[in-house]
């Protein structure tokens, strides 16, 4: 008997042992004599029950987790490469709630197939979305995208579509598609789980983006933060190149499409388009102005198509499934589906992609069972640094777009981060100002000294002298980097503040006193 | 990327130069050579800014503009082992100050410092995308999820433990 079993080879399951749990299941098949096949895929995104192990039967796989090294005798003496009940065993995978309750379309793959290897990718529908672009003509592959409703999923939610018109209609004799992988929103982690779990989903998108808009390089610029996501990115590229579906003649398109993948060096503001472009190029990753876009004039002054990992990686099923089938996900102007990413002080976090409309609470309390502490909820930020603080009466606010704008916060790249009752909200708004002290670009006045000013003001206000005094001046501050900001990194980092401010202002006005007391 | 055991051998200028002229051929090859060379030697050397301003026909100032710009970029060699510590929101929702708290008072290595025996490097940094298994960290690149004070604990005791 062969049996194959799968072990997360994705670095949230290293992170908590996924290699001594293989080495362990490995070790103790060699004992008993038993001949195992050990399959390293990417993560299912059920995080908390990594490591995850599980094992293919006629009923489909079996999942056991979170497994221990010291478990694998065990799992052994219970007949698990049957499927055999155990105390850590869930069924099958596909049938388990929290896998059955998800829209997995960019994430169908990720965590059932083995990352690098071209066959099984096919095997499960991969390449069937650029296959079906080689034969068609440039503009029908924008229009498909267009129609399908797609919207940028890196932050700013711009249709991708027009972008792509925009950047097919630049006459040039190069053309770029870049791809930003910075992923430098905290609470976010989608991107690094594709491109480790499913990277040839990432390099067929934006092979279709450059058949769509005549371009034939790209580039994915990797946050160096994700040391392991670059190494499958780059072993992904040449195993591509390698099968021909990138090169001279890509899918037998007899167009050409090649890339590369490349390494950031640690700066938040490179995930913003144009400081991207700027570090791409060898340059200190300071913001353009806009106009030009990116799309007229991007990298090395070419028209370029800039986004974000989840928009590329959407595209695939929108050019196999159709336009429509993708939008008939989502709610009002947000259609599709968002791998969102469960994060924090929660119970149970890890990826889940659903339609665009899904509620806040949806995620935390039906997906996420509450916080991991097991203390009451207090706040939810959802779209990483940038975003609001939510106070659990708005938890029902739907993740659209136009929604969480409504909501005074935004949707960002999906990030939903939970905090128990621990949190003290003014820390949080103080941690906003600083993280925008540290990561400011230098360029305009509001943001980089600004920012500053705000750390000082908000100890301040929590020291407590002069309170209403200083709440004008920080008032005062906020609207001055909303409106004085070249890009969204001073321009958005009031809403973390404004949000704490408005649902939490007994956070602000504590006595000095019991403050420290309490800490 | 990170420093690990073999890094940290001091410049050379002969191996500077070959490692700049293989990457010289890419197209914006500044970052890709910085890269190389920090994971080379362990920091950028001031003398190898004007080896690359004269590779890609830069000024020195635009190539030191670059360097100073990235928090990866080092200056100087850091300790032997580098531990990555995240500091951002979803690890403070899991307690990573207490964490950074831990370190400074107990073990007395602050954030941004080595060890005196050179052994550990600390750093902030603001999320490695393992927020579900905060508080999160990188230790010479491979991952840690759920840190605790047992693991920081270990971690000092292993890489920092001749400490004067
Ligand atoms: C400060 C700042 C940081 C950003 N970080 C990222 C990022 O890490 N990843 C990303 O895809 N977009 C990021 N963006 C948004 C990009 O500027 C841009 O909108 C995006 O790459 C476009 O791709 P999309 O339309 O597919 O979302 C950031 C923007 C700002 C202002
Ligand atoms: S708002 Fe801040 S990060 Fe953005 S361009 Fe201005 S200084 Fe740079
Ligand atoms: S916030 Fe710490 S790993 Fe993402």
């Amino acid at each position: 008997m062969n049996a194959r079993v799968f072990v997360s080879r994705d670095s949230a399951a290293i992170s908590v042992g996924a290699n001594k749990v293989a080495d362990a299941i490995r070790d103790e098949a060699g004992k008993r004599g038993v001949d195992v096949e050990i399959v390293r895929v990417g993560s299912r995104g059920m995080l908390w029950l990594e490591p995850l192990v599980e094992v293919e039967t006629e009923r489909g796989r079996v999942a056991y987790g979170p497994v221990k090294p010291g478990d694998a005798a065990g799992l052994f003496e219970a007949g698990f490469l049957r499927g055999a009940p155990h105390p850590l065993g869930h069924g099958e995978t596909d049938e388990m709630d929290w896998m059955k309750r998800q829209q997995r379309l960019t994430f169908a793959r990720c965590g059932v197939i083995d990352p690098l290897l071209i066959a099984e990718y096919r095997a499960h529908g991969g390449f069937a979305g650029l296959e079906k672009a080689a034969r068609m003509p440039p503009a029908d592959i924008v229009e498909m995208v267009t129609a399908s409703g797609l919207r940028g999923r890196g932050g700013a939610g711009f249709p991708t579509g027009v972008k792509w018109r925009t950047v097919l209609g630049a006459p040039a004799d190069q053309k770029y598609v870049v791809c930003n992988a910075d992923e430098g929103d905290s609470g976010t982690f989608a991107d690094r789980m594709l491109m480790e779990g499913d990277p040839f989903t990432l390099i067929e998108g934006m092979s279709i983006a450059g058949l769509a808009v005549g371009a034939t390089k790209g580039f994915v610029y990797i946050r160096s933060e994700y040391p392991h996501a670059f190494a499958t990115m780059e072993k992904a590229i040449a195993v591509a190149r390698g099968a021909g579906l990138l090169g001279a003649n890509v899918a037998g398109s007899g167009r050409a499409f090649d890339m590369e993948a490349r390494l950031g060096a640690g700066a938040y503001i490179c995930g913003e388009e144009t400081s991207l472009l700027e570090s791409l190029e060898g340059r200190r990753g300071q913001v353009r102005a806009k106009p030009p876009l990116p799309a007229i004039k991007g990298l090395f002054g070419k028209p370029t198509i800039i986004n974000n990992v989840l928009s590329f990686a959407a595209c695939p099923w929108i050019l196999t499934h159709g336009a429509e089938a993708y939008a008939d996900y989502g709610l009002g102007r947000s259609k599709g589906t968002q791998p969102f990413q469960l994060a924090g002080n929660i119970k149970r976090g890890g990826l889940v992609e659903l339609a665009l409309g899904a509620t806040i609470r949806q995620l935390v309390e039906d997906f996420g069972g509450g916080t991991h502490s097991g203390r009451p909820l207090r706040a939810v930020q959802v779209g990483g640094p940038l975003g609001a603080y939510f106070p659990d009466k708005l938890l029902d606010t739907p993740l659209g777009y136009e929604e969480m704008l409504a909501a005074k916060g935004m949707l960002g790249h999906g990030g939903v981060v939970v905090f128990d009752a621990a949190v003290d909200l003014a820390k949080q708004a103080r941690f906003a100002m600083e993280f925008c002290a540290i990561e400011s670009c230098g360029k305009c006045t509001p943001c980089r000294i600004g920012s500053t000013r705000g750390v000082e003001t908000i100890d301040n206000i929590v020291a407590g002298g002069e309170r209403g005094k200083n709440r004008e001046v920080l008032d005062d501050l906020l609207q001055l980097m909303t409106d004085g900001s070249l890009c969204a990194l001073g321009g958005l980092t009031p809403i973390p503040v404004v949000s704490a401010l408005t649902h939490f202002p007994e956070d602000f006005e504590k006595p000095a006193g019991l403050r420290l007391a309490a800490e | 990327m990170d420093a690990g055991n073999e890094a940290n051998i001091g410049f050379d200028e002969v191996r500077a130069r070959a490692i700049i002229a293989k990457h010289a051929v890419l197209q914006g090859a500044t970052l890709p050579i910085l890269h190389a060379l920090q994971h080379e030697f362990g920091y950028i050397d001031r003398r190898a800014t004007p080896l690359i301003a004269d590779a890609l026909n830069l000024s020195r100032a635009e190539v030191h503009g670059t360097v100073s710009f990235y928090h990866d970029f080092k200056s100087a060699p850091g300790g032997k082992h580098t531990l990555k510590i995240c500091r951002a929101e979803a690890c403070q929702s899991m307690g990573v100050d207490k964490l950074v708290e831990r370190l400074e008072l107990m073990h007395r290595l602050k954030v941004g410092e080595t060890s005196p025996d050179g052994g550990l490097t600390i750093e902030a940094v603001y999320c490695l995308g393992n927020c579900a298994l905060s508080p999160a960290a990188l230790l010479d690149g491979e991952p840690v999820g759920r840190l605790d004070s047992a693991a920081i604990d270990d971690i000092v005791t292993r890489h920092a433990g001749a400490r004067a």
